[in-house]
């Protein structure tokens, strides 16, 4: 562009660098539109060709097959889109579950690499280094073939101390089950909750005034147990009857139990993506600067309070966007389950499509729905980073 | 950051409103008339190197001196080849009891093993005189390949396969079990249609391809394994130790196989036809190799009308009066065909099921010979 104004009349629009800048800016939009509409139109005219065209009204035909595991109550004769909620919240829970705990591992192995012990840090290096470099879809196999599903037989169920049922149909923990008196109880968590909360939010304020303020993460968890325990006690029977589980049959039956395709998945997926957050939180630890440590030591903190204080608070805003990334790849990774025969959101849509032979609308149902959990993600992610950015003044 | 995603959002949902848009939309513009051009003239094609018409088969296949079969030469059971080039199997002694009946020697055939994709082209083309390969008798196979189902010689059914000492022996013994299956099949359909009509409730366990399936069966994960009773009995063969695995007498599909033969010829479609009825009804009369010199003077007239000691019914085929007999003496009976591929002291055993005797609750039923 033109620096500074000329005295004689603009050159002609074809030679106007804006005007140019302009039009190819239009005419590769343009390029795009076209060709875009070129692939829908090819899509289309060969679905015609096929005698069908888009639409999901067929997802509302019987199903007609059966899931293992579902948090809704889908049957056989449920329609296609009940089948494919079950997938959505079977990845849902694999997804909370694995983020959950991929963090806190994945936080103590971050520490531990920068440890001062060698054999925590050779140990901690060494896992990392194992699980970087691993496929994640052969760790997921070894953990279903190698693991699971080499647990004994129904028969030869071993039973650990507590309880637990160990086979290779399942594991199965002691489990409550809601009697009469747990709706009243609930009143009681719901209440626990909002003090934990109130605790939270009020510690948070009181630091921020007095620069000194009790672990809200200590007291708040206390003050909810001791009104859970309160509820509890004040009923009259316990809100919740312990369900063992035992072997009945052919299977093991009662308490939770955790599948070994669930239970490979989320094993897999967790000690897989903590190695990548365990190294993002040892980058994110090592970006503070030296001299902050030094100084926070220097005025008497130790080293727990200096960590908490000074250095987590500096390095997160190294570790969230990162981070958030790690969360979106152990969103994306679930839909290996289709390898080991959980059913998710990709393997009952997988399921679906052979079903009714409805390819094009059931892939892209399942990316979009994809890419609807990386942008909450994502979303929510941005807002915690904006949060705890450090503000420089 | 949260504003770049903005534009993203967006796109998404302009994806949406179109998808919806085209899912909204009725049939398409009727004016642009999309015909559909079905390759309906791959048939039409098919030059046969034979004139089609009554009894040219038999002719060409006489003046040739033996008999060219399609068969499969990798289905232990049905149609397999071992290592020293014989073949076995109930296609392939079908193939031997048209032969014997044809030529009074059932050594007069030569196997042609063909694959699944290229079965049809070859009875088309007149490269085989008949096709014994684990064939499923549909209606479009029927018509439209141009080709004659004889006889279903097998039926074959989704099956179930369990571990002998977990001590299961039908439907209602899985109930609370898991039950091996793979996705997208038709068998997974099948599997809940049949669990549900039984009222038995079991948990599927469902793997993307017959390897995962049959290795979690394996390792124990479900109590059976479900899929095609030839696909069972094939893959048991495979399995560190076969002999611990039953297949159960349960048949949850009609799965029909049988041999075809050409169009055209009605002759050879009544020889194909008969020499099959004579397999069955040569078990129904207790008719077998052993015996049949034998039962050449049986008391009853149906025996001896068959065999050819009483009757013109051999000429009526075009063949000769003891084609019947040839078969029984050479090949045996349905039982012992069926028993010497498919019996209890072979690997491939699959129980009789709907292959037994309409005398016994099976579908095997052959027409009077009279």
């Amino acid at each position: 562009m033109a620096n500074a104004p000329k005295a004689h009349a603009n050159p002609p629009f074809w030679r106007d660098e804006r005007v140019l800048r302009l039009l190819a800016q239009v005419a590769f939009g343009a390029a795009v539109l076209i060709f875009g509409y070129f692939l829908i139109q090819n899509m289309v005219n060969g679905l015609r060709q096929q005698g069908t065209t888009l639409g999901i009204g067929f997802l509302q035909n019987t199903a007609g097959f059966d899931l293992a595991e579902t948090l809704n109550n889908y049957t056989r004769s449920s329609p296609y889109f009940h089948a494919f909620l079950a997938g959505l919240y079977n990845t849902l829970l694999v997804s909370a579950i694995g983020i959950v705990l991929s963090t806190i591992l994945g936080i103590i192995l971050g520490v531990a690499r920068l440890s001062s012990n060698v054999l925590v840090r050779g140990l901690a290096t060494a896992y990392l280094e194992l699980m970087r470099n691993l496929s994640l879809l052969v760790f997921l196999i070894f953990w279903y073939l190698g693991v699971f599903l080499k647990l004994p037989l129904v028969k030869d169920a071993v039973i650990w101390p507590g309880d637990i049922i160990l086979t290779n149909r399942g594991i199965g923990i002691p489990w409550g089950i809601p009697t009469e008196t747990w709706p009243a109880f609930k009143l009681f968590l719901f209440g626990g909750l909002a003090l934990a909360i109130l605790i939270i939010v009020a510690f948070h304020f009181q630091g921020k005034r007095t620069g000194k303020a009790p672990l809200a993460i200590v007291w708040a968890p206390l003050a909810f147990a001791a009104v859970a325990a309160a509820g509890w006690f004040l009923q009259p029977s316990a809100p919740l009857s312990l369900d063992l589980p035992a072997v009945q049959g052919l299977n093991i039956r009662g308490g939770r139990i955790f599948t070994p395709e669930f239970m490979a998945l989320v094993s897999g997926l967790v000690l897989y993506t903590a190695a990548f957050i365990g190294e993002v939180v040892r980058a994110g630890i090592q970006a503070v600067s030296k001299g902050q440590v030094e100084a926070a030591r220097a005025i008497g903190l130790t080293s727990f309070q200096t960590l908490r204080l000074v250095v987590f608070p500096q390095a997160l805003q190294v570790i969230i966007p990162p981070l958030t990334s790690q969360y979106l790849n152990l969103t994306k990774n679930s839909s290996l389950a289709i390898a080991v025969g959980y059913p998710d959101l990709f393997y009952v849509s997988n399921t679906i499509l052979n079903q009714s032979g409805r390819a094009v609308e059931m892939i892209t149902l399942v990316m979009l729905t994809y890419l609807m959990f990386s942008l909450i993600t994502s979303i929510f992610m941005n807002w915690y980073n904006a949060r705890v950015r450090l503000v420089e003044r | 950051m949260t504003k770049k995603l903005y534009p993203v959002l967006g796109l998404l949902l302009a994806t949406a409103v179109l998808l919806a848009a085209c899912g909204g939309s009725p049939a398409p513009a009727t004016g642009e008339a999309p015909v559909v051009e079905q390759p309906t003239a791959a048939p039409a094609e098919i030059i046969f190197t034979t004139p089609s018409g009554y009894g040219v088969t038999l002719e060409a296949v006489q003046s040739r001196g033996n008999l060219i079969c399609g068969v499969n030469s990798q289905v232990p059971g049905f149609g397999y080849v071992d290592a020293d080039g014989n073949f076995s199997g109930v296609d392939v002694d079908y193939c031997r009891a048209l032969a014997a009946a044809i030529f009074g020697d059932a050594t007069a055939v030569e196997f042609r093993p063909v694959t699944a994709a290229e079965r049809f082209t070859a009875l088309q083309s007149g490269e085989i005189d008949v096709l014994s390969r684990n064939t499923t008798w549909s209606t479009l196979r029927d018509t439209e390949l141009g080709g004659n189902f004889v006889h279903t010689t097998f039926y074959d059914g989704q099956g179930l396969m369990v571990r002998e000492d977990s001590g299961i022996t039908d439907i209602a013994g899985l109930d609370g079990g898991t039950i091996c299956v793979q996705t997208g099949t038709t068998t997974e359909l099948n599997l809940a249609d049949v669990f549900a009509a039984a009222g038995v409730s079991y948990t599927p366990a469902v793997f993307e391809d017959a390897d995962g399936t049959f290795a979690a069966y394996a390792e124990g994960r479900c109590d059976a394994v479900t899929t095609d009773k030839s696909g069972l009995v094939s893959r048991r063969t495979v399995l560190a130790d076969p002999d611990a695995h039953v297949i159960l007498d349960v048949t949850m599909s009609k799965e029909p196989l049988g041999p075809m033969v050409r169009h055209g010829d009605d002759q050879w479609f009544d020889i194909a036809q008969w020499t099959v009825f004579a397999l069955i009804s040569a078990e129904e009369f207790g008719v077998t190799s052993a015996n049949v010199d034998s039962m050449m003077t049986s008391s009853n007239p149906e025996v001896l009308r068959m065999l050819g000691a009483e009757g013109e019914l051999g000429a009526a085929l075009g063949l000769s009066a003891d084609w019947a007999y040839n078969v029984i003496s050479q090949v045996g009976n349905y039982e012992e065909v069926y028993n010497r591929s498919l019996g209890p002291d072979t690997p491939t055993y699959i129980p009789r099921g709907l292959n037994s005797l309409y005398t016994e609750g099976g579908l095997l039923y052959a027409p009077p010979f009279r």
